[in-house]
Formats: C-alpha cells, structure tokens, sequence
C-alpha cells in the first residue's frame, strides 16, 4: 500500500487515539515526576455544629505564588516510583537484608501494597489467560459442529457471562457464593464443612477470583475462535480428510495454524486484561484479600483526599509491566511481521 | 465401529456444550428468577431456600411473584430514560468505532513498511493504561471547554480508549482473508479503496459483526467512563442501576437494580440473534479461498 | 441499493431523535418553580445522591429567573474540584460533608459567606455556620453519627440492659450466643478500606487517642490506644459474621433484617428506613430500637465521629452567580421544608424548627455525649485510606497489632509526603 493512502486510511483512528490516549498519557507522566509543593501550614479556628476548634489548616496565601510560577508543582524525579506505596527500594533492601529465608523474604514482601498487588495480579493473570483460552477453544469447536439451528440459542446462553455487566453480575455471583448462598452452601454441602466461608480465607477468595475471572472470559475467546473457525478454508479440511487426518490432527495441522492471528490477538488482550483486574474486586469486596495495581489506583483516586501523583505513577508502573508481560508474544509479532515481508 | 466411536464422541460433544451454557446461563437464570422475589427472598440471608420459594415475597404480595422491582425501576425511577441515552451512545460508538477501525485496520494489514509494526505496538501499549486515570485526567480540559456531562464525549471518548483493540482485532480478522483478493480487484482497475468497499468488506463480515458486538458491549457494559463523565440526566444504563445500589450514607434499592440488569438484557437477547445469523451467513458469502 | 438507502434513513432518524433528545434535556431543567425565589445568575450544584440532599437540590431548582442545574451522584467526590477549578468554575456550589469539605479547601476552591450570610442568610442559626479561621465556609443542614442500633425484644428476653460500652456490648453478644437466638449476634460495618478504617477511629477516638501529633502533620495512631483499639475490634469481630470483611453498612443493615444481627453501631441517616423494606419480618420490625453511641474503655467521650452535610459556594465564579448560588441553596433549605413528614425523616436536619424524629435519637444523643466530630484537617483523608489499606490484614489474624499500626503510620508517611504536608 501507498504511504498516502496508507495516511488516508489510518488518520481518523489515530487522531483519536492521539488526542484522547497519548496526550493523556503525556501529561499522567509528568504528573507521577512532581508532587504539589510543600504546604505551609497555620493553626486556625474552626467552629462546625457541634463547636469550636484550634486545628490546623492549610495557608494558601503563603503557596499562591509558587503555584502560580510553577503550575505542575515540585520535580521530584523518580522519588515517587521508589516510595513505600510504590517500589518501595528502601524496604525491599532493609528486607533483604534481614531475611536470609527466600519464603520469608516473599511473605515480608507482601506486605507493601505495591508488591501484594502485583503478587495477586500476576497469579490472576498467568491462571486465568490460559485456562480461558483453551476452554474457549474447545466450546468453539464443540459449537461449530453442532445443528445449525441450535447453534444461535447456544452463542447466545455463551454470551451471558459477558453481557451482564460485571457490575452486577459480581454482585449476584457474591450472593450465590454467601455461606448462604445456593453455590456457598452446594461447596460446604461437597465438602462437608458447614462453617466453610468462600469469603473469610484468602486463598479461597484468589480461587474465587479466579474462577469468576475465567467464567468472565470465556465468552471472548470463544465468539472470535468461533467467528476465526468460519474462514477456516473448507478444500484445506477436505484434502487432510482425504489424507486421513483424523480430527485431532485436522486441529493441530489446520485449525490452530490458521487461527494463530486470532490467538495471539486473544492472548495479548487477556493478558492486559487481566493485568489491569479490577472490577471483580470490587465487586466481590476482595480488598481485605487482593489488590491489584489498578485498584490501588482507584484507591488512590478515590479518597477524600485524591493522591494525583500516586495514581500516576502507579499507571505508569501498571503500562510497564503491560509491556514487560507482553514482550514474548510482541517479539513473536515482530518476527511473523518481518517473515511476511 | 467407526460410527460408535463418532456417536461417543459427538455425546462428549452435546454433554460439554450443556455443561457449559449451564455453568454460562445458570446465574442469569437464577437472576431473572429472583427478580420477582423481594430483597430478603433475592438475597435470602436466612436460607438460600427462600429465593426458590419466595416465602418473604409470599407474607407481603400474597403472591409468591412481584413486579415491584420492576415498576420501581421502570416507573417510579425513570429508568427508560437511561435505557434510551445507552441506546444513543451504543448506536454511536459501534457505527464511529467500526468505521474508523476497519479503515485504519485495514491499512495496517496491508502495509509491509515498519512504521505499520510500531503503530500496531503503539496502540497496544495505548491500550494499558488503565481507563480511571485516563478519565480523571479527562476531567480538567473537559470542564474548561464546556463539554462535560453531555452524550457525544462520551461517545467520542468511548470510541477513542476503545480503538487499540477494535484495530487489534480486526486486524486480525484482516490477516485472515488473503491479499490476492484484493490484489485482483485492484488489477481490474479498483482504487484501494473500492478493492476494500466492494471485494474486502462483503468478505470481513463475521469479523466486522464479531467486532461491532465486542464495542457494543463495552459501550454497554462500561463504568469508568460514563460514571465519571456524564451528568446525572444523561446517565446511561450502569451508572443508572449503580445508583440504584446505595451508599455508606443511604438505603439502595436493590431489587430496582437486578430488576434494571434483566430488562436491559432483552435487546441484547435479540441483538445477539442478529449477530449470530450474520456470522453464520458470513460462512455462506463469503469467498474465502485457502 | 434499496437495503441502503433504508439504512441511510435509519440512522438519520436516530441522529435526528438523538439531537431532538438532548435540546429536550436542557429545556427540562430551565423552567420549574412557583415563582417564591428568584435569581439572575445561573445556579449549578453538585453533591451525593441520598434523598435528603436530593430534597436540598429539588428546592434550589424551585427558583426561577434563571438556569439552576444540579448533578447528584455519588461520585460527586471525584468531580467536585475538576469541577471547580476552572475559571468561571461548572459549579457554583458543592454539597460536601466533613469529610469531603477538605479537599475543596486545600486546593482554594470555596468562598467566604459572611456578606452573603448578612445579606441573605439571617434565618440561619449560629450552630448551622461552619467557620475557618473565623471565615464562614459552608452551611450545614444535617448532622449524621454512628451510634447503637438494636433488638430490644432480644434483649429483654434474655434480661440484658442496653449496652452503654463496647465491653457491655461483647458480654450480651456472648449471652445471645450461648441462649442460642443468635449465633453471630454484633454487626459492623467493617468492610476493608473506608469502612474499617472509620471504624478504627471512632474506636481510637473512644479511647482517648488523638491521630495527630500536636498541630503537625505527624502521625500518632502508633500508641497505646491505638492497641487497645485494634484489640476491641478482634474481640468485637469474633462475635461478627465471619465474612465481616466484605461487609459495609448496607451489608450488615441486610444482616439486621434478617434478624441475625441483634446489636451493631449504624449511621443515624440509615435508621428511619432501616426496617422499611419488603419482607422484613414483624419480630425485627417491632423489636428494632436505637440509643446513643457506646463509650470504650471507661472513656468519657463516645467511641463515634460526628458528620454534619452542608453546602459551599464556588471560588472562581462572579458575585452575581454567588449570590444567585446562596439565594436558591437558602430557599432549599428553608425551615418551612420539614413540615413535610417525609422530608422531617429523610435526614437529622439542624434546621431552625426541627424536633427530633424517633429515629434521630441516636444522632441528638452523641452531640449531647459530646461525640468528637470528624477532624476537618488537611490530611486527615490521607490518613483515613492509609489506615483503610493496612488494617485488613491485622483483622484476618496475618499480624500483630504494633505492626499494623507501623504500617499504618508508614502508609501514612508515604502518602502525606507526596502531597507535601510532611
């Protein structure tokens, strides 16, 4: 293709992405290398409905002009990346140091909100990517043979867990898994532990996000493997069957080679997902069990008092860990991409 | 022997796919099940049993069924309202989205230069940053120019965090349907873009449908965004049934919200239908050659 | 081709609905009233959702003259100040609590009132003016406190007065336990995060504890009572549902209605309607009773924080739409509107004129105990997240107590020193 109309093509979705994305991103960078600027602060006294006060309070006047000079606040370079909330270096050393035990040292490490979170993250995100992408694969292909007239009512039930907003759906979900609830009480009714709480254990809780996680996803990679396996080439399948292939080699030796885009693209984009888990957190009320590096950014966001800075510095810190996660698979792109050429 | 073997494997077959719209299905069921219940039959603290039964229910309707989560929602809070600014936004997003994706996709699978590559990353690495700091950080600059709180931002925002996996994924899909057909086209004497308006896009169709519903549901489903970025007038349909959950301060609804949750999945039952004969009929047109 | 064109019209007609649609909207809000108030400059007002502040904003749109516009959600804390930063500011005024009235006040985003209020707001009563450094800020208008919600048919059944101590209230739980007519009988809202954390501070307030180190931003919860505050949460949260973690407020009001919960410190705005909904049973019902917030360890001020809600007036606006803004959040606030029995429920008003509901009795009971209320300082919300984050893991038995509260303190630090207080 021509480079100008190469141009043509790509200008209006990049144009989106430009102004709505990166300048965004710009500017969520700048922000995670500054802090406000030191607050002066006075005693004053307050008087509310239930009386009066010395406390302390913030004098504007004494910062007005700094802020004004230097709108984007204190450089503090890396400082942010490195503090308790974040990397924590200061810890992780003093850690290191103290435990010569390689399991206590992971345990201590846990504790720092930063490390907790991404322990959980990537136990989400290397559990819950391969066991939808293979079930997803396998409804496709049970699906796709079946009666064509069962098929639209079947796609459709397969839909559900990702039509119902997550929203909600966790909500639901969190009742039915309530020691109450009909699925608590099935799981205590199997093992025969009538005081067992899903919600209580914290292992229990990962395996709950887990499973969730999974049923979430599946819908995802089985509509684009199911959509992938109708330009499956027909004269392909033919000659293997006439070669003798049975169906399983007819899925390693066709399907799969042929879905391969298809796969790589489902994998790269679970594997973000999942990275960035948030929702069924929240849903599920999981914070006193699992973080994830998105939801301490919500956190972050969400107080009385927003940590700005915070929040982007642990967004930057969440888009280089994408990129760390991703770069097998980008590397696979990269050299299918310079094959095709 | 052959045919038993095949009769075995096609009942491995039926009895998966049950198992799976089972396990799929079983929570909406339940769902829409109770949503004629009341709260303490739905949510049934005292025995899961109650929400089959409906005893709660039973003692205040004299009836074991109640719409009253229903008219709550519908009637007394005004919930056709979000139903029609989700319809606005939907529409929009899947007709913008799918437009400026499948030219851009397009490009992309067509094109052998490196810079191809790296705006393929770029989007991709685009796309990991999480959506609640990119919509705190929307806030300031939408507030300065005035355009807070109405539709077409959050349409066009929508649209925007969403095209790195639109492109991705039809991109994909584009990769799939070999260039000889275009290259054909384009010997007959088509400009690209004909090649791709009359030879490429009957051809994509399971991948552009597939792809529009993936938008649609994230325009549907989505939180961060409308909830930060619409005024409560326009809410669509989750901040909407969101709101209906309560807060540290207050009382929610809750029954109004699962009441909300089922009602809004009927056009998605007669949506899904659409998409499912349009994937299928994909198999049939399409000219797809090994 | 016929296909098409039908398309084409489709979307025309949707395009065309869409726009007819949104100019409805904005039409909508401008003309409503009955003509008592009026104003000359726009009125926009954001603020949480509950009923009674949906009351508040339904009586600033009652004047007319002008567009009065009001976005009530619950992520009001997220765009208040994006909202009121800008020059003119979207919103001419924030409901806020508290709590939330901080933010707003660190960045410089709300007036002074005085003139206002000798212009317009002689109605008001002294106690409803919050002042800083002597300057008038915002107006309050509803007072809110946790305090003791409980079965008073469980209790007299089994010859238990009403606990006036958290010590108290673990020795009935431990009677209705072993009678049996309840096996987790104390609710809380003590769900990870803010709802924990605030239960932290009532109980580290009760015992006397102060957050702070003198007037500076230095933490203090590392202390004695900071200890004996995490060990009277342990004890309470034996007696809780073992789930108690993910339980917030509306979780545990849930619990309350199902009859398994007997005795839990709620919110006073959540009382009048606790045992509204469909279903409740009439032991519950009947049986359901408040009083005021309970003391701990022999302490004289009760272990509960008191909020009150009230609304402020934008910075960055001109005089005009100030007093517009104060003008019309005046007539929303009119004693005349508890007249209405609905509305009188609806929240604790410090309205000139308002007599206490039944169910406001627990919120006049802790102003009468001199409950402290929450401390409006600047880096008071770094504080409550921080404790929010690390307490969970004291709560699940994964630490000790003086741990726990180093982290805290060390969460704390992080925090206050990217925002420039330490």
């Amino acid at each position: 293709m021509k480079h100008k109309t190469f141009f043509w093509f790509i200008l209006p979705t990049f144009l989106a992405m430009l102004i709505f994305i990166f300048l965004p991103l710009i500017s969520i960078f700048l922000q995670s290398i500054h802090t406000p600027h030191e607050n002066v602060l006075m005693t004053v006294e307050n008087c509310d409905p239930f009386g009066c006060k010395k406390v302390t309070s913030i004098d504007h006047d004494a910062i007005n002009d700094l802020k004004k000079t230097e709108p984007l606040g204190k450089f503090v370079g890396l400082d942010i990346y490195f503090d308790r909330g974040h990397l924590a270096i200061e810890n992780v050393k003093m850690l290191w140091k103290k435990d010569n035990n390689f399991f206590q040292f992971i345990k201590a490490l846990s504790d720092l909100p930063f490390y907790k979170a991404i322990f959980f993250t990537l136990t989400f995100t290397f559990t819950v990517t391969p066991i939808m992408l293979v079930l997803g694969f396998l409804i496709a292909l049970s699906v796709n043979t079946i009666s064509k007239k069962l098929r639209g009512i079947i796609i459709f039930f397969s839909l559900l867990p990702m039509i119902v907003t997550p929203l909600i759906g966790s909500i639901i979900l969190f009742w039915m898994i309530d020691s109450r609830g009909i699925i608590g009480n099935l799981i205590q009714w199997l093992l025969s532990d009538p005081d067992l709480s899903l919600k209580a254990s914290t292992s229990l809780t990962w395996i709950m996000l887990i499973v969730y996680g999974v049923w979430h996803a599946i819908p995802f990679s089985f509509i684009v493997f199911y959509a992938g396996l109708q330009t499956v080439p027909k004269d392909q399948l033919e000659s293997a069957k006439i070669d003798g292939a049975n169906k399983f080699e007819e899925v390693i030796y066709i399907i799969i080679p042929h879905l391969m885009p298809l796969i790589t693209f489902v994998a790269l984009m679970q594997l973000m997902d999942n990275f960035r888990v948030f929702e069924p957190i929240v849903g599920f009320s999981a914070e006193a069990h699992a973080t994830s590096l998105s939801w301490i950014i919500f956190n972050d966001l969400g107080g009385e008092t927003r940590q700005l800075s915070a929040a982007a510095t642990s967004s930057i810190l969440t888009i280089i860990g994408v990129i760390i996660l991703l770069s097998p698979v980008l590397l696979r792109t990269w050299k299918d991409f310079k094959f095709k050429k | 022997m052959k045919k038993i073997s095949s009769n075995r494997f096609s009942i491995l077959i039926y009895s998966f796919i049950i198992i799976w719209v089972f396990l799929a299905s079983f929570p909406f069921f339940w769902t829409f099940w109770g949503s004629f219940k009341v709260e303490l039959d739905f949510f049934s603290i005292s025995d899961w049993y109650n929400a089959v039964t409906g005893k709660n229910t039973f003692d205040t309707y004299n009836s074991q069924f109640t719409g009253a989560g229903y008219e709550g929602a519908w009637v007394q809070e005004e919930f056709w309202r979000s139903f029609v600014n989700s319809a606005i936004v939907c529409f929009f997003v899947v007709l913008t989205s799918l437009t400026i994706g499948t030219l851009g996709a397009y490009a992309l699978s067509r094109s052998n230069y490196k810079y191809t590559f790296w705006l393929l990353i770029t989007a991709l690495i685009f796309r990991a940053m999480p959506p609640i700091t990119l919509v705190a950080g929307y806030l300031p600059p939408f507030f300065e120019w005035n355009i807070w709180g109405i539709l077409p931002t959050t349409i066009i925002v929508l649209v925007s965090i969403n095209q790195p996996f639109t492109l991705w994924m039809l991109h994909s899909f584009f990769q799939n349907i070999p260039k000889e057909l275009d290259e054909s086209a384009k010997v007959d004497g088509c400009s690209q873009f004909q090649a791709f308006r009359h030879v490429i896009i009957p051809v994509m169709w399971p991948g552009v449908v597939t792809t529009g519903l993936f938008s649609f549901l994230l325009a549907y489903n989505d939180f961060a965004v409308t909830a930060m970025l619409l005024s409560d007038e326009n809410r669509t349909m989750i901040p909407k049934i969101a709101a209906f959950l309560g807060t540290t301060y207050t009382e929610g609804n809750v029954m109004f919200a699962v009441a909300a949750v089922v009602s809004a999945t009927v056009p998605l039952f007669i949506l899904v239908m659409f998409f499912q004969k349009k994937i299928v009929s994909g198999l049939t047109q399409g000219a797809v050659k090994g | 081709m016929s296909n098409k064109s039908i398309f084409a019209v489709l979307i025309l007609i949707l395009a065309a609905g869409g726009i007819y649609y949104f100019s409805q909207d904005k039409i909508d809000v401008a003309v409503k009233g009955t003509g008592e108030c009026t104003i000359d400059a726009r009125v926009s007002i954001v603020g949480n959702e509950f009923p009674a502040i949906q009351t508040v904003g339904a009586g600033a749109k009652e004047c007319t003259g002008a567009e009065v516009k009001t976005n009530l959600t619950a992520d009001h804390q997220k765009i208040n100040v994006a909202g009121m930063s800008n020059d003119p500011a979207e919103y001419t005024s924030a409901i806020v609590a508290n709590t939330s009235i901080v933010a707003l006040l660190n960045d410089d985003l709300i007036r002074p009132l005085d003139d206002l209020v000798k212009k317009h707001g002689t109605k008001l009563k002294k106690n409803q003016l919050i002042t800083i450094n002597g300057k008038v800020m915002a107006v309050a208008f509803m007072a809110n406190a946790q305090h003791l919600v409980y079965r008073k048919d469980v209790l007299d059944k089994l010859n238990i007065s009403v606990p006036k101590t958290y010590e108290e209230m673990l020795e009935a739980a431990k009677k209705i336990r072993e009678s049996g007519l309840a096996k987790n009988p104390i609710g809380g809202a003590y769900k990870a995060g803010w709802n924990l954390a605030q239960e932290f501070n009532n109980m580290f307030i009760g015992y006397g504890g102060k957050h702070f180190k003198g007037n500076s931003a230095e933490p203090n919860v590392n202390s004695d009572a900071g200890i004996k505050a995490l060990m009277m949460m342990k004890s309470l949260s034996d007696f809780m549902n073992p789930d108690f973690l993910t339980h917030d407020s509306n979780a545990t009001n849930a619990e309350f209605r199902a009859g398994n919960v007997i005795l839990m410190n709620m919110w006073g705005s959540r009382a009048a309607t606790l045992t509204d909904a469909d279903g409740v049973s009439e032991a519950v019902k009947n049986g359901m009773d408040i009083a005021g917030p309970m003391t701990v360890g022999s302490g004289s001020i009760p272990a509960s924080t008191l909020f009150w809600d009230g609304w402020t007036v934008a910075k960055n606006i001109s005089d005009a739409e100030a007093e517009s803004t104060f003008i019309a959040l005046m007539n929303a606030i009119d004693p005349s509107i508890i007249k209405d029995e609905n509305i009188r429920k609806q929240a604790v008003w410090l309205l000139d004129g308002y007599t206490p509901t039944d169910a406001a009795r627990g919120v006049f009971a802790a102003a009468e105990m001199k409950t402290t209320p929450y401390p409006m300082l600047p880096y008071a919300g770094l504080m409550h997240s921080a404790i929010g984050a690390e307490l969970a893991d004291f709560m699940q038995g994964k630490e000790n107590a003086e741990k726990t509260l180093s982290d805290i303190e060390d969460a704390y630090r992080a925090a206050a020193k990217e925002k420039g207080f330490l």
